[in-house]
């Protein structure tokens, strides 16, 4: 693939400072510790891993909701670190940002047609009917009505509200979407529908999607490529199909042993990892994922694994691929 | 339920076909609001009796029977009558009119003072609230300080500065409403800022400037109405209190502490002379205090029905 990546993540932490007690110690809790990516236009790149792994804060760092404690975040030749305020509020019509929960993520004193229309005013695209008509336009895009912009968000069901907030996101016709568990918080069968409302637009619209998620079905069914990661750290990264076909990280094995099949007489072998997830405040030393891995072995506890190109398109952060 | 039912039977079949739009009346806030707050009996009745104050503050000199400083030497502290519903003081001077006449000022003390002190404590708390470090703690520490003078007494001292006077006492009284205002407003905007849908909001790029004006302060609005019409009833009270104690208004003036002040002297023998201003000082701000109660119960998002 020739084709320049339309965000390039390298190299990014993000490390929060605690401090315990008045003169206890003090300390970081490594939210990412060294991710990179990047996307390009018109894929869907999945990120997954379980809760408290960072993928949220990896894509709140994209977002510049977050700045990153180091690394670059590069964005069609753009370093968002080096660019000033207005500038970097130029770039965010290109890059909008889906949230996980719909109930939380609308203010509840506005008009759904204010909500819709709040980027389009930031921005100062539009004006008047203009405005008007475009809210309508969004309204049917994800398909709600255009009466229903008169409403409140309370009016709305959790699907519904999920889809004011795609209209808002699409308003601004961004280039990049980052979904922060977008469906985690509906119902199963409301989950699909909006998968396939985000599909169809992304063939509409040529959008790129940045998928958080911590569902490896809804994850498989929706990207192109797919990242997972374990306690700040992208353990393994590849393509949908070898991803799923052959796992290589032990982590990535146990995951994907997890995901439930549909067929309760299908005799399957599940890796059913030992203990928790360690404090990433703590984090274990070498590779962190060694207190729980089947395979582990002395070099794992000392050394951190490279993360790097095991097969053709597959990178994998373990000792195990070392020739 | 039938009769409904029927009421909304289509008339041909070709209008079941295609779905309709629900024309339901939009649930705005304001609607909402207004569906709680009915509900209370309490706060509707207090409601009203603020509204009655407000229109007697407006005409109460035009339908006055007498003159607040109409002396009558014929009647002096004579007891409730026909001619003097609430009777007559020391001058000679009938009560009831000097109450009436006594309303405007209260109001205005009490609506002045607190909507100054509101603005200032809305306009710190905010900036405290969002954006917090160092500022947060120097606005706070100073409201710390102000909340550590009993709050009579800080205005006595205010007064002590400024000479007595009325405008002095909406000074003294905005002054020591500003840190209540800025302490509740604080918490609120803490609680809205971290809501997502200001984070939301930040993502798109949005200014400062638009989070403050169209996110942070509406969320923090119902929370200063409320306190808005409670700290009323609170400042009439200590506007009174100041009169009483001769550093508000000046008799002749017929402010209600100033007249029980006046009429303390003739407590043994005409007691309707500090009855009334009296029971007028207590009836308003009760009235303002349960109005506030009702208020808040109806604003707040939490209790439901």
């Amino acid at each position: 693939m020739t084709v320049a990546p339309l965000i390039e993540v390298k190299n990014i932490k993000k490390y929060f400072p605690y401090k315990k007690g008045l003169f206890g110690k003090k300390g970081f809790v490594k939210a990412v510790d060294g991710v990179s990516f990047s996307v390009n236009k018109g894929e869907t790149f999945g990120l997954v891993g379980e809760s408290g792994c960072g993928k949220s804060t990896t894509g709140r760092m994209i977002m510049n909701l977050l700045e990153p404690t180091e690394g670059a975040i590069i964005f069609e030749g753009h370093d968002l670190g080096s660019l000033n305020e207005n500038e970097v509020r130029d770039l965010r019509k290109d890059f909008q940002m889906i949230f996980q929960d719909p109930y939380a993520s609308l203010n509840p004193r506005m008009r759904v047609k204010e909500i819709i229309a709040e980027p389009l005013v930031i921005h100062g695209l539009l004006n008047g009917k203009q405005r008007e008509k475009r809210v309508h336009e969004l309204l049917e895009v994800v398909g709600l009505s255009s009466y229903h912009g008169e409403r409140y968000p309370h009016e709305f069901s959790g699907g519904q509200r999920q889809r004011i907030g795609i209209a808002r996101a699409l308003a601004v016709n961004p280039k990049l979407i980052i979904a922060d568990e977008p469906v985690s918080a509906l119902d199963v069968s409301i989950q699909s529908q909006i998968l396939n409302l985000l599909q169809d637009l992304q063939e509409e619209f040529g959008l790129t999607y940045v998928f958080i998620a911590h569902d490896l079905s809804v994850v498989e069914h929706i990207s192109s490529r797919i990242g997972v990661m374990y306690l700040g750290r992208m353990v393994e990264l590849a393509d949908k199909d070898s991803l799923y076909e052959e796992p290589l990280h032990p982590y990535t094995q146990s995951l994907i042993s997890a995901v439930p099949i549909p067929n309760p007489r299908i005799k399957r072998e599940r890796i059913v990892l030992q203990g928790d997830i360690p404090s990433p405040s703590n984090p274990p030393s070498g590779c962190t994922f060694h207190t729980r891995c089947p395979f582990v072995t002395d070099l794992c506890k000392s050394q951190i694994p490279a993360f790097k190109e095991t097969r053709p398109g597959h990178f994998t952060a373990c000792h195990l691929y070392n020739d | 339920m039938v009769q409904a039912n029927l009421a909304h039977q289509p008339k041909d079949k070709t209008e079941l076909a295609r779905p309709q739009p629900v024309q339901v009346k939009a649930r705005t806030p304001l609607s909402e609001f207004w569906r709680k707050f009915k509900k209370q009996k309490m706060a509707l009745v207090a409601g009203s009796f603020v509204l009655a104050l407000m229109l007697i503050a407006l005409v109460g000199p035009y339908i006055a029977p007498y003159s607040s400083k109409e002396f009558d030497y014929e009647s002096i502290l004579a007891g409730p009558s026909l001619h003097h519903w609430m009777g007559t003081d020391a001058y000679g001077r009938d009560i009831f009119s000097r109450v009436l006449e006594g309303t405007r000022i209260s109001l205005f003390v009490g609506l002045f003072s607190v909507l100054f002190g509101a603005l200032g404590g809305t306009i710190l708390g905010i900036i405290a609230g969002f954006y917090g470090k160092w500022i947060d703690s120097v606005i706070m520490r100073i409201c710390d300080v102000l909340f550590a003078f009993p709050g009579i007494l800080l205005a006595i001292g205010i007064i002590a500065i400024l000479g007595p006077g009325l405008s002095n006492v909406i000074i003294a009284v905005s002054i020591f409403s500003v840190p209540i205002f800025a302490r509740i407003v604080r918490s609120s905007t803490l609680s809205v800022k971290a809501t997502l849908y200001v984070e939301a909001t930040k993502s798109l790029g949005a200014k400062n400037s638009r989070l403050i004006w169209k996110h942070i302060f509406p969320g923090t609005v119902s929370s200063i109405i409320v306190y808005f019409t409670m700290r009323i009833g609170t400042s009439i009270l200590t506007a009174a209190s100041l009169s009483f104690l001769g550093l508000g208004a000046q008799p002749p003036t017929p402010e209600w502490g100033a007249m029980l002040s006046s009429g303390r002297d003739y407590l043994n023998t005409a007691p309707h002379v500090v009855f009334y201003p009296g029971m007028a000082i207590f009836v308003t701000v009760l009235a303002f205090n349960l109005l506030g109660d009702g208020l808040r119960d109806a604003l707040d998002p939490k209790i439901k029905d």
